[in-house]
């Protein structure tokens, strides 16, 4: 499709569809005739009875719309950018960030901080991590990134604290291990898809 | 009625009946406020107030504590007296309106034998000064916005004045019907001829219908709430009134709405009457509650009207219509 029509920005010209309106009345007799009918017709009622439809719907027939939002939540989309979460290998326990830096390199808005340093058993170990929420502006970089989907988006979204810092050290946001049964996979930026076994192909090592 | 009893209209029972009206009246214009918003609320399925007190029952003394705490304030350049005076008409007419509207049917306190006619004071041309009085209390509207030397105000009570012009002479045209057949002024005749069981709804039925319409205009009610429509002129008439200054135009506005269901309901519905084995009181509180529902009912299903369109609809539609009807009523009634 060639851009040619969108690029017309004049209005007129295009296709409006215009809805079948009827003409205003030109004689008195007209007016009259329009006003007598628009008198009779029950269309006031109508209003009236869609109200009182409304009114029972909701008092009788559960259809009340008010969440009542601190007592009710919505449910929010899995692809939702939220605080983030930090998460564990389902095996061992152990955290899955191999402290690779790709995160902290990646992040436009340079909020993430950690040092890594090499553990006894010459393993990448975290040290420090933490997220700077103040200057966050929940991308999905970090997310995306991450090779190892370590770094994750979770789904609290009411961030009001007293201290942004709250959130954001490391043991905040890692899963907390007796919770370990419990944590799901992210579903938004760099998770796998869904089809992503039939996308694997063997490595030519034919060559 | 028996001779024992006590005749009734005392200093006294005047008295009493005016406080007894003072203190009724309001607590069920705050409450109305509180309906209302139910109301309104449930129509558009919100669920209205909810967290003060039992179905958020309290917020009526929420909103009482709002009002009278609030800080007071005139405007600089505003005419004090008038800007000071002007709730005051709107509230106290409303009021005086109701001394002259018998609520339920007479009764006699038990044990001390006292016959009381629950009426302040029986006028024998009641309806005419209900009338007056509701429509004097449109001054309160009228001299608050030119008092206040604000150009939303000016415009509010530009409004006023047209309304004013308006739906003043459908009212009176609308019940002049209904009064040439019971051939009486006074609300307590109209209450006796209708003792019969047949309300004069069924003999005017258009007569009905226009006084309601003139009633929402009159009280300031959408489709006709021109006086002080958010969306247009900010606030209308009240916008720099704060506190209890405005909460007495508004206990005004509820009062005159009570007001105005009162007398639709003895002029057409039948009044106070015993129905079936429905006894009086109850009749006439179920029509008063059914006309005050009808009032929010309407506010949430249609749309209100602009200022030249009241006009066009008073003076061109109804007026004629409410003419027409009192001619073919004098006919018919000269026929029979
Ligand atoms: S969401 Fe974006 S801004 Fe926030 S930490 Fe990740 S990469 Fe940085
Ligand atoms: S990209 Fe993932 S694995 Fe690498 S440091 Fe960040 S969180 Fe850890």
């Amino acid at each position: 499709m060639s851009l040619e029509k969108f690029k017309n920005r004049n209005v007129g010209t295009q296709n409006y569809k215009k809805l079948d309106l009827t003409h205003p009345p030109k004689s008195a007799w007209c007016k009259f005739k329009q006003v007598v009918s628009r008198t009779f017709k029950p269309e006031l009622c109508i209003g009236l009875w869609v109200t009182l439809r409304e009114m029972i719907n909701a008092l009788f027939r559960k259809k009340m719309h008010t969440t009542q939002y601190p007592f009710e939540k919505l449910p929010i989309s899995p692809r939702y950018r939220a605080i983030h979460e930090m998460l564990r290998l389902l095996e061992s326990g152990h955290y899955r960030c191999i402290g690779c830096g790709l995160c902290e390199k990646i992040c436009i808005s340079n909020c993430i901080a950690m040092e890594t340093r090499y553990d006894e058993n010459q393993r990448k170990e975290v040290s420090e991590y933490t997220i700077n929420f103040g200057r966050c502006i929940f991308c999905g970089y970090c997310a995306e990134v991450c090779p190892e989907l370590a770094i994750v988006h979770g789904g609290r979204y009411e961030t009001a604290s007293e201290q942004r810092a709250s959130f954001s050290l490391f043991e905040d946001m890692l899963t907390p291990i007796d919770k370990l049964k419990l944590q799901q996979e992210y579903q938004g930026f760099g998770a796998v898809s869904p089809n992503a076994d039939d996308n694997i192909k063997k490595t030519p090592l034919a060559y | 009625m028996d001779a024992t009893m006590l005749p009734e209209v005392t200093a006294v029972g005047v008295i009493i009946k005016a406080i007894l009206i003072l203190a009724v009246i309001s607590a069920i214009a705050g409450f109305g406020t509180y309906i209302e918003r139910k109301i309104l609320a449930f129509m558009q399925r919100r669920l209205g107030p909810q967290h003060v007190g039992p179905y958020g029952l309290l917020q009526l003394i929420a909103d009482g504590i709002k009002l009278f705490t609030k800080e007071d304030i005139i405007p600089q350049n505003a005419n004090r007296i008038i800007f000071a005076v002007a709730p005051v008409i709107t509230a106290a007419t409303a009021f005086i309106a109701l001394g002259a509207v018998p609520v339920f049917p007479d009764f006699t306190i038990p044990f001390v034998d006292v016959y009381v006619p629950s009426i302040a004071s029986d006028v024998n041309v009641g309806i005419l000064f209900v009338l007056g009085m509701m429509a004097a209390g449109l001054y309160g509207p009228l001299l608050a916005g030119m008092a206040q030397s604000n150009k939303w105000g000016l415009l509010g009570s530009a409004r006023t004045a047209i309304q004013f012009l308006s739906y003043e002479v459908v009212t009176g045209l609308s019940l002049l019907a209904p009064i040439m057949i019971v051939g009486s002024l006074s609300f307590v005749d109209f209450n006796s001829y209708q003792s019969n069981g047949t309300w004069l709804v069924l003999y005017q039925p258009i007569a009905f219908i226009l006084f309601l319409i003139a009633g929402y205009a009159e009280t300031n009610r959408t489709p006709f709430d021109l006086l002080e429509h958010e969306a247009e002129i900010v606030s209308g008439y009240v916008t720099e009134y704060s506190g209890m200054r405005w909460g007495m135009f508004f206990i005004g506005e509820y009062a005159n709405m009570i007001t105005i269901g009162i007398i639709a309901s003895i002029v057409f519905l039948g009044g106070y009457n015993d129905w079936w084995i429905f006894p009086g009181w109850i009749m006439i509180i179920a029509k008063i509650a059914f006309l005050f529902f009808l009032m929010l009912w309407v506010r949430a299903a249609w749309p209100h009207v602009r200022p030249d369109q009241l006009m066009w609809l008073c003076w061109k539609v109804l007026m004629p219509l409410a003419v027409i009807n009192v001619v073919i009523t004098g006919i018919v009634m000269m026929a029979i």
